[in-house]
Formats: C-alpha cells, structure tokens, sequence
C-alpha cells in the first residue's frame, strides 16, 4: 500500500509546475491550460486526503471542481474567442490596453 | 505492484507537464495535457476513487481538452509564439513557486503523522458515493445545474458574432 503523502507530495510538484507555466507562457490558451493543471493538482490532493482519512466527501467536492472546471472553460474560451476578434491576437504582451 | 504503478504514472504525468512547459507549439501543449490528465486518472483509481478517475479521463482529457483544441483550431497557430524578450518573469515564476513549495512543505510536516497510514476503511465503492451525492450534497448537486445553464447562456452570448456591425 502507498502512503498518502507520496499522492501530497506529487501535487504538489505539479501545482508547482502549473504556476510556473503560468508565469512563463505568454499567450492566453496555454496560459487558461496552465490553471487546468492546478486545478488538476487540487483534485489529487483532495484524493489522497479522502484516502487517507477514510471518508467519502473528498471525492464529491472533486466531482464539483471537475464540473466547475468545465463551465470555467467554456466561459473563458468564449472570452478568449472574442479577445482574439476584436484584437486579432492572443499574445499577453500586445494586450496590455483595457480600453475595447 | 501498486509501487511500481504510482512512480510510472506520476513519472508520466510530470513529463508531460514538463513538455507542456518547453513545447511552444499550441498543439503539442494540448496533446501533453490529454497525456498528464489520463495518467492522473489512473492516479485517481490507484487511490480508491474508480468514479472519480472515469470522470476525470471523460471529462477532462475527452471534453475539457477537445474545446481547447477547438478554439486552437479556430484561431491561427501558424505563425506560433515568439520567444520572449524579457527573462525576468522566469525568474520571477520560480521565485514564487518556490516560497508557495515552501508554504505547503510546512503545512505538510504539520500533518504528516496524520497522512502515515491510509484509513482501513472502503471507500472505492461508487454506490456510496452516488447515495452521499443524492442524499447529503444534493443542494449543492442542484445549485451546479444552474451553474452550468448559466457557462452554457454565457458562452454563446459571449462568442455569438453581432449581426448590425
């Protein structure tokens, strides 16, 4: 049997690596795929403490998050999808106006 | 087995994530995650969670990353990305994921005793979870189908194209 902190311990390394990639990209699709990971990261956290403890509920808040994630994705490409109209790119660095 | 199993998937699931860092094509990135996130599932049914990681391989690496391949799709990829001016922002990535290592490397040496043995009790069983789910998170349950209604409303709102311009 594998301890639960060897899983805590693994989320952590990919949490970390989505933060970095986070910070490194520089445009929105990959940026937005990066949170994904995170995300990705929490859930196998949440995993391993229900192992660990012994109770079911960890694994439903996990449902959640994967339906949040979801609607998170279809609203945040749709808003990338305009950026992308109106300002013909999606790199960071040549959208730094707020103005529309 | 159950060893071996662990360090192949997690292995797995790093690499990819770490080629989804040094790809600069969009593509490549997409197909890296569709790896990671089916390596997670199987990390998911390593912990007991059969539902779980079935959803998370569905959902996930089917759904999630398929509209994100859509919307790659949908907007030119062919000229890619340059290569960035200014390196400081790697620096300062790393800078900070190393203090939020740190954070959760101290909240985790408070806990692990705790996190020593698994819990001799079954939890792999997916109709307990359906009943949990049905019986005492069923508000919770209901609430996200209007959450979803409003990502479905809010999405074609957002990326319907106006006719009057």
């Amino acid at each position: 049997m594998i301890q639960p902190i060897y899983f805590i311990i693994l989320s952590l390394i990919i949490f970390v690596l989505g933060i970095i990639a986070f910070f490194i990209k520089r445009d929105l699709i990959t940026m937005f795929m990066a949170v994904e990971v995170m995300l990705n990261a929490a859930n196998l956290a949440f995993i391993a403490l229900t192992k660990a403890i012994g109770i079911i509920d960890g694994q439903i808040i996990v449902l959640f998050v994967i339906t949040v994630a979801a609607a998170e994705a279809a609203v945040g490409l749709a808003i990338i999808l305009l950026i992308f109209r109106q300002k013909k790119t999606i790199r960071t660095e040549d959208i730094q106006v707020m103005k529309g | 087995m159950a060893q071996f199993l662990f360090f192949l998937l997690a292995l797995i699931c790093v690499i990819s994530i770490l080629g989804f860092i040094l790809s600069k094509n969009q593509i490549y990135n997409a197909l890296c995650l569709v790896v990671a996130f089916t390596a997670m599932g199987g990390l998911f049914s390593l912990l007991d969670a059969p539902f779980v990681a079935v959803v998370q391989i569905i959902i996930y690496a089917g759904a999630i990353v398929v509209l994100f391949l859509f919307v790659i799709m949908m907007i030119d990829v062919r000229k890619g990305i340059p290569p960035e001016k200014n390196r400081w922002t790697l620096y300062l990535s790393v800078g900070i994921s190393l203090v939020l290592a740190a954070e959760f490397a101290f909240s985790l040496s408070k806990a692990i005793c705790f996190l020593k043995t698994p819990a001799t009790k079954e939890i792999g069983n997916p109709t307990a979870l359906g009943h949990i789910l049905f019986t005492k998170y069923i508000y919770p349950f209901e609430i996200t189908s209007v959450l979803i209604v409003t990502a479905i409303v809010g999405a074609i709102v957002l990326a319907k194209k106006r006719e009057e311009e």
